[in-house]
């Protein structure tokens, strides 16, 4: 085989990339990965912004990173550690706070202290979700099977399917058909009555999607947050050592040891066809690569609209893939310190700076934040998911120094007028001065801030629209609907193409699932 | 007196009493010491892993020993050969009964040509006096007159560069050294017990508080962390150290011949110089033991997940094992019969694994072996596959460097 020449060309060193990649080259092909930018990580990356000061850029805590991903690739002897996030805490208008912590009786206690009714229904809300998360994981491991399909995998994945729903209760049925219907707000109001409660449970389901606390569908996405208890000692909840970028090099690292090539500043101009089947692809430098299998792991917009010349794709699949939705609703403040912000509510240095700080104060809070970006602005008091990795990680920023994690939503992709450096500027001003009303010492020790709105994470991550899912997680785009009907198998209408990353079953975050996924089926139809 | 009914406090009592939210104390040695300080062992497991964690490991028995035959009676006394020890080395030991079996293990620091602290888990004033007999040689314990402190974790050294008088740069592995922090004098050892960098502090005892204090303040942008000895037992599994008790018996309170260990068993050969010159007590029975092979093994074993899992899957659970170390003895299986027991098992954050400290027969000792370890799955005995590893499990690079 010349230089040029592979078993398999993967698209994009995103986790997604490096894990189908790495996955390839275990299973003894001669793989490529290819990555547009100078490092890989994709949207999971760390970057030194400002010197001394490091950011996970885009994505900053790992929560679903599947435990086989870690046990198969041999993460942790490639350097992967996830350091433990012990808390959360919800700062109030009032000066007070609303913390959660991993024991539970403190937990229990802090929420006692605001309603004792909630304490009670707190216990009784977790076991419930933990319960129905634990019904519908085994599905996200599966290849989604196509319901209309006749094929005899189809009908065998529908009837363990099926076989599965039946050894759930009747009444664990009911929980779910509500949980993936409902709107996080009606789930909570049927539980809690405090407000910051609610506010900060409701975040959790509005996260990378272009809804409300009150919009159906987002309950669902509440019971994801659950997923990762199931894993017991193999969750991978919290902040990777080295930022978020720890984890992509960790992937990348055993990719390599595996024997997988990455290519970076390999920008894809598009897919080679030959014969009707994806043959290589051509590089915006001009380099032609040869495969016998390529396999994107970038957004479901360029792979299919993208590096796929319209004439080899199904009309209706084309117009599925235009309409599927990828708005992007978040954008990202990072911003370094040179000390600890001192919030009103936390005096001097407390264990919670360790953990998750929540701007959520109600779900009507968010809810009017959504209202604003639903007419093209982005929210004047926007919900923020705060955490400072620097306490966290020590070598995240220079001993002392700080660094500051901002997840912001909403900022909408298309916002009135479109976005440009003013209103770039004007987006960080908002954040900033959200902080200040809780961490007046804030705007004092900045020593420098990077603002990412929907449009930046498009033009530096390469994600269309911006959505941080590559696609929003709404029930009609997901399972074998993600990322459009009868290809929810990581297989396309391009023979030789497959597909496998965030906008594939089972969806976003750091999970790795769809790259796994996509590897396997590319190894089953291997000839 | 009802005193002597009480545990001892340690020199830095005042202040971890205070830092302990847990309140979860454990015995060592007739005092009493912080277990974990926080209520669960994460942020201290990590602190020894990431960042430094400050171990308050004062009930360490020690022992100065002085005198033109110092020398004479450690190399009598240990396997280790004494004579090519430089002042400023650290050596860690095991010591043995004539029969060869282990009677204690512990650090020895030749802090002059003719002087000597060493470290033990058990007294050992009369085992030490018993072998002095017709040497010129003066033992001391100092074991409540010294307090110590362990700096375990990556941040270790630069904390101390923060506030010691001297850099720390310079010491190498196993070496220590003198010099100050404040007016305190205190001596410096790179040893500790997690695997880790890190560093053993040695000071009077009622200047142990500034001490504790100044590595306190200078260590907070390094996010120092005061840690429990149970955050330590997971980190000193994951670097295969054996701990007296819970890994071994020692020979003296053995019952019977089964139970006691020699450190060849232990996996000590490193540490049992059977090139070196004339006698040492239990000399023969090891040389006899080198020569026919060990019995059993002190080994690695790590529980295969995927298997694990198939046992719980079978009653509808995800595997459920303990977040920290679990010193109870469980059965090593091979070939339909029982070869072994694990001595210690944890779950090691950083590894991501399920991971033992297990004595095995010959020849299923050997690296690589497939056997099974029981395990519990719902009030249920099951086996679990696993594998024999190599020790130790974890080693970062920076331990050495």
């Amino acid at each position: 085989m010349s230089v040029n020449t592979y078993d398999a060309i993967v698209i994009g060193a995103g986790h997604n990339g490096l894990i189908a990649g790495a996955y390839l080259a275990r299973a003894g092909k001669k793989v490529v990965i290819l990555e547009r930018r100078e490092i890989v990580g994709g949207a999971a990356v760390t970057e030194e912004i400002f010197p001394g000061y490091r950011f996970s850029e885009f994505s900053y805590v790992v929560s679903l990173l599947r435990p086989e991903i870690i046990r198969d690739l041999e993460l942790p002897r490639h350097g992967l550690k996830i350091l433990p996030l012990p808390s959360s805490v919800t700062p109030l208008d009032n000066g007070d706070y609303l913390a959660a912590w991993a024991d539970h009786e403190p937990t229990r206690r802090e929420i006692y202290r605001h309603s004792p009714r909630d304490a009670e229904a707190m216990d009784e809300y977790s076991r419930v979700m933990a319960r129905a998360a634990k019904a519908i994981k085994p599905v996200l491991s599966l290849v989604p099977p196509d319901p209309s399909s006749m094929s005899v995998r189809d009908m065998l994945g529908l009837l363990r399917l099926g076989k599965y729903a039946k050894s759930l209760s009747e009444k664990e049925l009911y929980r779910i058909a509500k949980l993936v219907t409902q709107s996080s707000a009606d789930l909570l109001n049927e539980w809690f009555e405090f407000d910051a409660l609610k506010g900060t449970k409701s975040a959790s389901g509005i996260i990378g999607t272009f809804l409300g606390p009150h919009s159906p569908g987002t309950a669902y996405v509440l019971l994801h947050h659950y997923m990762g208890e199931i894993d017991g000692a193999f969750r991978a909840w919290g902040f990777a050592k080295n930022g978020t970028g720890g984890v992509t090099a960790a992937i990348a690292a055993s990719a390599r040891a595996l024997g997988a090539e990455i290519r970076t500043n390999a920008a894809v101009k598009q897919v080679i066809v030959k014969g009707g089947r994806a043959a290589g692809v051509a590089l915006e430098n001009g380099d032609e690569l040869r495969a016998k299998v390529v396999l994107s792991a970038a957004d479901p917009k360029r792979t299919f609209l993208g590096f796929v010349e319209s004439q080899y794709l199904p009309d209706e699949f084309v117009t599925q893939i235009k309409s599927f939705r990828v708005r992007g609703s978040s954008g990202k403040v990072n911003i370094a310190l040179s000390a600890l912000p001192q919030f009103t509510c936390l005096p001097g240095e407390s264990p919670l700076h360790k953990g998750a700080i929540s701007i959520s104060p109600s779900i009507d809070y968010i809810e009017r934040a959504y209202d604003e970006a639903k007419y093209g602005q982005f929210s004047k008091n926007p919900y923020i998911d705060i955490i400072i990795p620097s306490m966290i990680d020590r070598d995240m920023a220079p001993p002392g120094h700080h660094v500051m994690s901002c997840f912001v939503q909403y900022a909408p992709y298309d916002i009135e007028g479109g976005w440009d450096d003013q209103k770039r500027d004007a987006f960080g001003e908002t954040v900033i001065r959200t902080l200040e009303r809780y961490a007046p010492n804030i705007r004092r020790i900045i020593v420098g801030k990077q603002v990412i709105t929907p449009k930046d994470i498009e033009r530096i991550a390469g994600i269309t629209g911006g959505n941080i899912f590559h696609g929003e997680l709404l029930l009609h785009q997901l399972f074998f609907l993600r990322p459009a009907p009868q290809w929810a198998d990581f297989r396309t209408p391009l023979p030789g193409y497959y597909f496998g990353a965030s906008g594939a079953h089972p969806g976003g975050g750091v999970m790795g699932a769809a790259g796994k996924l996509a590897a396997h089926e590319v190894l089953r139809d291997w000839r | 007196m009802l005193s002597t009914l009480e545990l001892k406090v340690t020199p830095f009592h005042e202040r971890t009493s205070r830092l302990s939210v847990a309140q979860n104390w454990r015995r060592w040695a007739g005092y009493r010491v912080v277990g974990s300080y926080d209520l669960s062992l994460d942020h201290e497991y990590w602190a020894i892993r990431d960042r430094a964690a400050l171990i308050d490991v004062s009930p360490l028995m020690k022992y100065v020993i002085e005198g033109p035959d110092a020398a004479r009676l450690l190399h009598r006394l240990t396997p280790r050969d004494i004579d090519r020890m430089t002042v400023g080395q650290v050596a860690y030991t095991g010591w043995c009964d004539e029969e060869g079996k282990l009677i204690d293990d512990g650090t020895i620091s030749r802090l002059g040509p003719q002087h000597f602290r060493l470290t033990a888990a058990e007294p050992s004033l009369r085992w030490l006096s018993m072998n002095a007999v017709g040497m010129d040689v003066r033992i001391t314990e100092l074991t409540d007159q010294v307090a110590a402190l362990s700096l375990q974790g990556p941040k270790s050294r630069a904390v101390l560069n923060r506030v010691c008088k001297d850099k720390l740069d310079g010491l190498k592995y196993f070496r220590w050294m003198n010099t100050s922090v404040g007016n305190v004098p205190i001596s410096v050892s790179r040893t500790g017990y997690t695997g880790d960098l890190g560093f053993e502090l040695w000071m009077e005892a009622d200047q142990a508080l500034p001490v504790w204090d100044a590595l306190m303040t200078a260590g907070d942008d390094y996010g120092i962390t005061p840690c429990g000895i149970l955050a330590m037992d997971m980190a000193r599994v994951e670097a295969g150290l054996f701990m007296l008790d819970v890994d071994y018996t020692a020979a003296p309170h053995a019952w019977i011949e089964g139970q006691k260990s020699s450190p060849l068993e232990m996996g000590l050969d490193w540490a049992v110089n059977l090139d070196k010159k004339g006698y040492f007590v239990g000399r023969r029975a090891l040389e006899r033991e080198k020569r026919e092979g060990s019995a059993w093994r002190m080994v690695g074993i790590e529980v295969e997940w995927e298997g694990l899992e198939r046992l719980f899957a079978e009653v509808g659970l995800p595997p459920q094992i303990p977040s920290m170390a679990v010193r109870e003895s469980r059965p090593i299986m091979c070939d339909g019969k029982q070869v072994g027991y694990a001595s210690t098992s944890t779950w090691s954050p950083v590894l991501k694994k399920y991971i033992a400290l297990a004595h095995v027969q010959r020849p299923y000792y050997e690296v690589g072996t497939s056997v099974l370890m029981e395990v519990t799955v719902e009030h249920h005995r099951k086996y679990a596959p696993a594998k024999v590893v190599k020790l130790p499990f974890y080693e970062p690079a920076w331990k050495k460097k």
